[in-house]
């Protein structure tokens, strides 16, 4: 046994933020924190792009921050509002001394300072389409999974979740909880109930939960950005791949759940994959036909 | 004897939708566009007596509520009359705001200089008064103009080029025709607009089919498989017939200049929307 919380409660903001307007979709989000009032959550998750909106193109460069700035200016949003300590978590367009990023920060917030305790850059930029990321952005090269005080997380934005082997890795690298802010212009009009794109991403998450073992915490961007809606639909999944709560799509809203962090061993218990992933594992990456590029004193044998 | 479950390549119908859903995703779109983003209350748009106009104003209805919607009847002399009926039918349908602004004696003016252009001619000048008209009722009304055109007209380029397409919002530009019509089902249109032939109304006794020479069932059928990169002998292999193809990919392949702004010479490294790129809604 160990003396992390067995519970976590979380709040994710789904946030509908003014194009590019970022002081007033950072006081609406104080605003949204002081909802949360006396009865404040430990983990409070903003999606994708949270305070600035998602399809920016070239503006981006013009309202991307440093990661200690849009800490600070997050954090402060949260002390305004609400005099608890806390941890937060939100996508925003990262300004790295002129190199720029799709980027989630991991903030742990007391009254007098807030700590980053993890940056995640977003891996896989989607370049296809309606999405246009690579040609304004660089884009992450590591995935990183990080001690909170409810025990090891990973971020992971947007088109990260959809290949397999990130959850996978995070799983793998010890993370009981995915995170995932996120910001997904819906479509497919021929699924009955939803959007296509809805239920695809329901799918994978809950792939990610039940194959792993973890819970994923997933905050959409909502809102309508040039036609494009963003479809909202922040959830939690449990361990076993329920979805615990589901925000409509297209509204703002907070959307709350009360997270007993045991369950993970339990459904481990139940359905060992990442036990049997540990053991296999090394077999399936090892093995020279995979397209991997070795570094040289691997191909010597050293 | 085992039994035998396949899959054969068939001809492919239209793209079926969930009306539902997708009305839903549109009336929160007109919402977004107008009311968060614009702060305009009111839309205002032409109403032809046809289902894409119709279907709009049942749209923009449900999104703004019928006191906000304005439509605008704006027949032409050789239009026919029951374009006006089935227009009043919508009205009457949702109570929504209605003037008729004939618009003969204006394109007449003009065309009364040029008495001999060609129906085409006479055609594009007919749907770009309407568009004179719909935006200076725009001004006048405080609404925005709500576009009309669906997907498949876009596609096919069966439209005039800075007329139908101007309309700064359009809730309906993604939507085949046949899904048009689905909406429409959905939406508790007035039958008579559904089920009767779809014309531009510019000429006497006019259907979009017949001058397109297809059906719409079947362009759309097409162009939904066009869109997603299948090549002509994928599709003929499904079943369509040589011809159509031929003929839906040719007026696609000839129209993509109508589905965008005016070529502008680029001549310095902050030209607009080469280099300087800004999303509509920044």
């Amino acid at each position: 046994m160990n003396d992390e919380p067995a519970r976590l409660r979380v709040a994710i903001l789904q946030t509908k933020p003014s194009k590019g307007d970022y002081e007033k979709n950072l006081r609406q989000v104080s605003e949204a924190f002081a909802q949360l009032g006396d009865d404040a959550p430990d983990l409070v998750v903003l999606p994708e792009a949270a305070l600035t909106g998602y399809f920016l193109e070239g503006a981006g460069y013009n309202l991307a921050l440093s990661a200690p700035k849009f800490s600070r200016d997050l954090a402060d949003a949260w002390r305004t509002s609400v005099q608890r300590p806390v941890d937060l978590v939100a996508g925003f367009y990262e300004n790295d001394a002129g190199t720029y990023y799709n980027s989630a920060v991991y903030l742990h917030v007391e009254p007098d300072e807030e700590r980053i305790l993890h940056l995640h850059r977003k891996l896989f930029l989607p370049t296809y389409g309606v999405f246009d990321e690579e040609r304004f952005l660089s884009r992450g090269h590591h995935l990183g999974v990080f001690a909170t005080r409810f025990g090891a997380m990973a971020l992971t934005i947007c088109e990260d979740a959809w290949h397999a082997i990130v959850p996978t890795i995070a799983a793998i690298k010890g993370a009981r909880v995915l995170v995932v802010p996120s910001a997904s212009p819906g479509r497919g009009i021929e699924h009955p109930g939803e959007l296509e794109s809805i239920a695809q991403w329901r799918d994978v998450l809950r792939q990610a939960a039940i194959e792993h073992g973890i819970f994923v915490i997933y905050a959409g961007l909502t809102g309508f950005e040039g036609g494009k809606g963003m479809t909202g639909s922040s959830c939690v999944v449990d361990p076993r791949g329920t979805v615990l709560v589901q925000a409509p799509p297209a509204e703002s809203c907070i959307v709350r759940a009360d997270l007993d962090l045991r369950e993970i061993d339990l459904a481990r218990a139940s359905l060992p994959l990442l036990g049997d992933l540990h053991s296999v594992l090394p077999d399936l990456l090892l093995d020279e036909e995979l397209p991997i590029r070795r570094r040289e004193h691997d191909a010597d044998g050293r | 004897m085992l039994t035998v479950v396949e899959s054969a390549l068939r001809e492919t119908e239209p793209p079926a939708i969930d009306a539902a859903v997708a009305a839903q995703w549109l009336i929160a779109f007109l919402r977004d566009e107008l009311l968060e983003r614009r702060g305009i209350e009111r839309a205002v748009l032409g109403l032809s007596g046809g289902v894409d106009s119709a279907v709009t104003a049942f749209l923009c209805a449900r999104a703004l509520g019928p006191a906000n919607v304005y439509a605008i009847r704006m027949p032409y002399k050789t239009s026919h009359p029951s374009s006006l009926s089935d227009a009043q039918s919508v009205v009457d349908a949702l109570k929504i705001h209605c003037v008729t602004i004939e618009i003969t004696a204006a394109v007449d003016g003009y065309l009364g200089l040029e008495p001999d252009a060609d129906a085409r001619r006479r055609g594009n000048v007919m749907a770009r008064m309407r568009m004179l008209v719909l935006f200076d009722q725009s001004a006048k009304l405080g609404a925005l103009p709500i576009g009309t055109g669906n997907k498949t007209e876009r596609l096919l380029g069966y439209f005039t080029w800075h007329a139908d397409d101007t309309p700064p919002v359009n809730p309906i530009g993604d939507l085949f025709k046949s899904q048009v019509w689905e909406l429409a089902r959905h939406l508790r249109v007035p039958q008579s607009l559904i089920e009767k032939a779809p014309s531009a109304d510019l000429q006497a006794n006019q259907t979009d089919e017949a001058d397109l020479g297809i059906t719409y069932a079947r362009a759309d059928a097409i162009l939904a498989k066009l869109l997603l990169g299948y090549s002509d002998r994928q599709m003929i292999e499904r079943g369509f017939s040589a011809s159509d193809v031929a003929l839906v990919r040719g007026r696609v392949d000839a129209t993509h200049w109508k589905r965008h702004l005016p070529t502008t010479a680029m001549l310095t490294n902050t030209a607009i929307n080469e280099f300087y790129l800004r999303p509509v809604d920044f």
